[in-house]
This record gives C-alpha cells, sequence and structure tokens, in this order.
C-alpha cells in the first residue's frame, strides 16, 4: 500500500489550493521544511511569508493579514498549539477572523524529539475554542479534502498533521463534522481519528480472527463533532472504545463520551495518552510503550 | 478642523470617559485620559476614509487600540465621530451593550480589532500593515500601545517582524503616562530607554515631549512617512490628564469615580 506523510499531503493541498485561490498566503515560524510549506513557498514566493521563531506574532499577523481580504494558512509544530494559544483564542477565535492552523508533527510518533515536542493536548485546547472547526486527517487523501474545506469556512479552522509516512486509503465520502464508517460490525465499535486508524484496522483483524465482529468508525472532525453517527453505532454494538494519539483526557475518547452520554452501555473505554508525557524514541517503540499498536488495542478489546 | 475645535472635542471626550466609567462603576479612566490627544487627532483629523455610515469601507485608515483597556478613551472617541449615540455609555460593561470591558469588532461599530489581551494588538496592526502592502491596499494601520504593554514579548516580536517587512505603513504610538497597575513602570519592571530600544528594532522614532499638547500630536502624526520603516510616536503624557485629582495617580489605572467624584470632574472638563 501506498504511503505518505499526512503533512507532505497537507503540503501538497496548499499549493493546488494556492493555485485556484490568489487569496491563500501561508505563513511559517522557521519550519517550512518540516511542516512542508516549502513547497508553496517554492511555487508562491510572494505569497509565503516566514514570521522566524516567533508562534504567537505569526498567529496575530495571520489575524491582521485576514482582515485585508487574505486566508492565512499558519503552520508550526502542533506543541506550539500551546506557546500561541492566547493569539489563537484572543486574536483569532474571539472576533471569528479567517485563518487556518495546519499545524504538524502532532502526537508521540514524532519520536527522537522527545516529550517536549511531542503534542498530546492540541485536540483538547483547540476544542474548546469557540468558532473554532477542528479536523484530525487519518490520510493523505482525506487531508487533501480538509484543506480544501478550511478554505470553504469562513473562521478559524485547525488540522492536526503526523509526521511520519502513513497508509493512504481508498477515497472516502467527505463531509464537515460527519464520521465514516470504515468497517460494519456487532459485537464492539472503535472509534479512531488521525493516524491511529492503521492500528485500529490492525486491531479489527486480529478481533476478526479471535471471533470478534468489531465495527469501525474514524472521525476526521473532531468538531463539529458527529454525535448522531457515533450514538448510532453505540447503541447498536454495545461495548465502545476509542483509539487515539492524544491525551485521553480532552480528546477523541471525550467527544465520544460527550456524545453517549446517558446511554447505560455495557462498556465504555479510552485507548490513548494516559495523562502522561512522551519521551524520546523510535514511533514504533513509542506507539508500543504507550499501548497504542494493533495487537495492543486488540487485547484490550478483548479483555473487556 | 481647527486645533481649538479639536481640544473642544478632546474635553467633550473626557468627559464621555468620566460619565461612562462612573456609571458602569468600572473602567480605566487614567489610560484613557492620558490618550485622549492620540484618539480624537486619529479619529477627526488624520485617518483617512472614517466613516460612520461605512465602518467597513476596505481602504480606510485602519486603528487598532493595543492598550485595550482604554476602551472608554476610544468609545468617547467614536462616539463624537458618530458612530453610535451617548446613551451606548447607559451599557458600557453591562449586559447586552455594544461597549464591552474591552473593545470587540463584533459588536462596537468603528472597532478594527477586538483588544485587551496586552501585546496582541500591535501584532495584528503589524497584520493588517502586511496586509494592506500584500493587497495594494493604500491605508496606513495607528496602533496605541500602553508603557506597562511593551514588557509583554509579544511587542518585540511584532517590532522584529514590522522592521523586516519594511512596514512604512504603520505607526505604533506609545502612550508613555510612566504608571501601571502595581506603580510606576519603574517600580515594576523599568523600561529603560525607551526611544532607543525602538529604534534599535528599525522604527523611525518621533519624541513628542508633551503628548497632551493637540499640536504636538498633530504634527509628529502628519510627520512625512520614513520610507521602509515604521514608526513609533514617543508620546510623553500624563495618566489621568484634565482631572485634577486623577492626574500622576497611579490608583485611577482602573477604578471609576463616584458620583461626587464623577461631578467634580465633569464641572473641571466644561467648557
Amino acid at each position: 500500500m501506498e504511503k505518505k506523510a499526512i503533512r507532505v499531503a497537507y503540503g501538497e493541498a496548499i499549493v493546488k489550493l494556492g493555485e485556484k485561490n490568489d487569496k491563500v498566503v501561508v505563513l511559517d515560524a522557521d519550519l517550512a521544511a518540516a511542516t512542508m510549506t516549502n513547497g508553496f513557498k517554492k511555487a508562491y514566493p510572494d505569497r509565503f511569508y516566514d514570521c522566524g521563531i516567533a508562534e504567537a506574532n505569526m498567529v496575530d499577523m495571520a489575524a491582521g493579514m485576514s482582515t485585508m481580504g487574505l486566508i492565512p494558512f499558519c503552520s508550526t509544530f502542533a506543541v506550539f498549539a500551546g506557546r500561541s494559544y492566547d493569539q489563537i483564542r484572543n486574536g483569532v477565535c474571539y472576533p471569528n477572523f479567517n485563518v487556518k492552523f495546519g499545524f504538524s508533527h502532532a502526537g508521540i510518533t514524532l519520536g527522537e524529539d522527545g516529550g517536549s515536542h511531542q503534542a498530546i493536548e492540541d485536540i483538547a485546547i483547540m476544542r474548546v475554542l469557540p468558532n473554532m472547526t477542528v479536523f484530525v486527517p487519518s490520510d493523505a487523501t482525506e487531508c487533501y479534502k480538509c484543506v480544501e474545506a478550511a478554505a470553504e469556512i469562513d473562521g478559524p479552522v485547525f488540522i492536526r498533521t503526523a509526521r511520519l509516512p502513513s497508509p493512504v486509503y481508498e477515497e472516502r465520502p467527505f463531509t464537515v463534522g460527519k464520521g465514516n464508517v470504515i468497517k460494519d460490525g456487532k459485537d464492539c465499535v472503535i472509534f479512531t481519528c488521525g493516524i491511529m486508524l492503521e492500528h485500529c484496522l490492525e486491531a479489527v483483524q486480529i478481533l476478526a480472527d479471535n471471533g470478534i465482529d468489531a465495527a469501525l468508525v474514524s472521525h476526521h472532525t473532531l468538531k463539529p463533532f458527529d454525535e448522531e453517527l457515533t450514538r448510532e453505532y453505540a447503541a447498536k454494538c454495545g461495548k465502545v472504545f476509542t483509539v487515539e494519539e492524544h491525551s485521553i483526557i480532552g480528546g477523541l475518547g471525550d467527544a465520544v463520551a460527550s456524545s453517549l452520554c446517558g446511554m447505560g452501555l455495557k462498556h465504555f473505554e479510552k485507548i490513548g495518552i494516559n495523562d502522561e508525557f512522551g519521551q524520546s524514541g523510535k514511533p514504533a517503540d513509542l506507539l508500543k510503550a504507550y499501548g497504542l499498536t494493533g495487537a495492543q488495542i486488540a487485547e484490550r478489546v478483548m479483555k473487556a | 478642523m481647527d486645533i481649538q475645535q479639536l481640544q473642544s472635542i478632546c474635553r467633550q471626550v473626557r468627559r464621555n470617559i468620566i460619565t461612562m466609567t462612573s456609571k458602569a462603576g468600572a473602567g480605566h479612566p487614567g489610560g484613557s485620559l492620558s490618550a485622549t490627544e492620540a484618539f480624537v487627532a486619529l479619529y477627526f483629523d488624520v485617518m483617512k476614509g472614517v466613516d460612520p455610515q461605512d465602518d467597513k469601507n476596505p481602504t480606510r485608515d485602519r486603528f487598532v487600540l493595543s492598550k485595550g483597556h482604554a476602551a472608554p478613551g476610544l468609545y468617547g472617541t467614536l462616539c463624537e465621530r458618530g458612530f453610535f449615540g451617548r446613551e451606548a455609555f447607559d451599557k458600557f460593561r453591562q449586559y447586552g451593550g455594544i461597549l464591552q470591558g474591552h473593545p470587540d469588532i463584533k459588536k462596537c461599530p468603528g472597532v478594527d480589532a477586538s483588544t485587551g489581551s496586552l501585546g496582541q494588538g500591535i501584532s495584528i496592526a503589524v497584520g493588517m500593515a502586511l496586509g494592506a502592502k500584500h493587497t495594494g491596499n493604500p491605508c496606513h494601520v495607528y496602533t496605541i500601545i500602553g508603557d506597562g504593554e511593551s514588557q509583554e514579548g509579544l511587542v518585540w516580536e511584532a517590532s522584529m517582524a514590522a522592521a523586516h517587512y519594511k512596514l512604512d505603513n504603520l505607526t505604533v504610538i506609545f502612550d508613555h503616562n510612566g504608571m501601571q497597575i502595581d506603580g510606576t513602570n519603574d517600580e515594576v519592571m523599568s523600561l529603560g530607554d525607551v526611544g532607543a530600544k525602538w529604534r534599535a528594532f528599525g522604527y523611525d522614532v518621533i519624541e513628542v515631549a508633551d503628548g497632551n499638547d493637540m499640536q504636538q500630536v498633530l504634527d509628529a502624526l502628519h510627520a512625512p512617512a520614513c520610507p521602509g520603516k515604521p514608526r513609533l510616536i514617543h508620546l510623553h503624557t500624563l495618566k489621568g490628564k484634565g482631572v485634577s485629582y486623577m492626574e500622576g495617580q497611579v490608583g485611577w489605572h482602573g477604578k471609576a469615580p463616584n458620583a461626587e467624584q464623577a461631578e467634580a470632574a465633569l464641572k473641571e472638563l466644561e467648557g
């Protein structure tokens, strides 16, 4: 299967978008070679603004530029969502300015740089902001669609992307705020987002080999959240699991949990980063250390 | 408009500041009064395209109140300029009012940016000036920042960018009244040589000895732009200017006058 890093897809998608829409400008904070905005920089040098290592100023500059009718896309590492949070909150979301955030290198699969750089809280802090739309694409194809959709939305949008190459799946339908059923099932349902889709697919196969018919639902939009589909599959399957490369506090798990409040489910379990920071290591080793491989996910489902 | 007329508007804006903070029982009169000449000079003489009937005209000059807590000064000026009536003062800081505690672009006509989180306004203004250059918009962007506000690191990130992108369509007005919530700047966090710091960051700096003297403020704001450089106008002002019991008093940074004090202030500001 073809593999492509979602951040690479992001870089390609903004170049395509730039072709169609001359209002699109791109801002980066000295990480263009990592966030992959360097493609845009090359294609449209007069629409690319390096802000230097000053993420907070990048966000408010983008806010100001949006008032001139431009559509700024800002990029940096997802961990710096925290560093520029006041600017995202008061500078962009409070006045509902038309600024997009394509933040890369999210989660522990950032790997070797270690816990200081591994965002495990970005989804939580973005979901809680009024006016913000939150996308967590699960593959390159979905990322292209998230970028296109972001340009159509008149307001702030956050797109979380990952560092490592991950599988590119067959094209799926894409509607903002609508989850996708990847596999139907009746014994339990797994909700996931982002690159954990790959590991959940592996888990579902292991479960099938063990006679468990698990449904798998992928949410590319964490806000607005598809509560209807979530409730439908929880009601149908009874046992619910959530899997994310993010803290189990405030991310997908909690979005699912608040959708299912009062349903009296047989079982509900959040699988993710258990309120702790990451650390240096090879991404594959880290996924194992934090219990996020397909085999480990399947094991937790079978134990429940 | 001649200078007497502008001075007369300043007196009315100061009365507005006293009226709205007194009615609300809260707000920031001290730093609103120190910046009054700057507000009035901008909205009645300097800024192009200001039109209460068309407050979204794309080529209008922009104003960002980076020291957003001086909202009473901005509201008092916008009101005199015709953006809304004085009845709006009754709901300053109150539920359902257009005059929020800090300026809100979604609620108040004539406001170009929502501010209040210090340091952000100048950064947004830098983005506006850059966006204007990018789109070929001839507008000029003005922002007023506080002296205490310049303790925020973001002010310097923004300033580095303003010089890097050669934003000669940006004017930063530095309201230097020397006081902030917890005391004088020197007691809280010394600012050092303000002019030298901004020059070092690449600004063309104009010193204004008395930032509450309308003629001096106008002269600075009308000085020809320095090609390729953002401008800083360093206004030496008096906190609480115009209300004798507030002048030079740290305590009037964020405190409203009571009814009796307001009456005395309004009397002082007559004529």
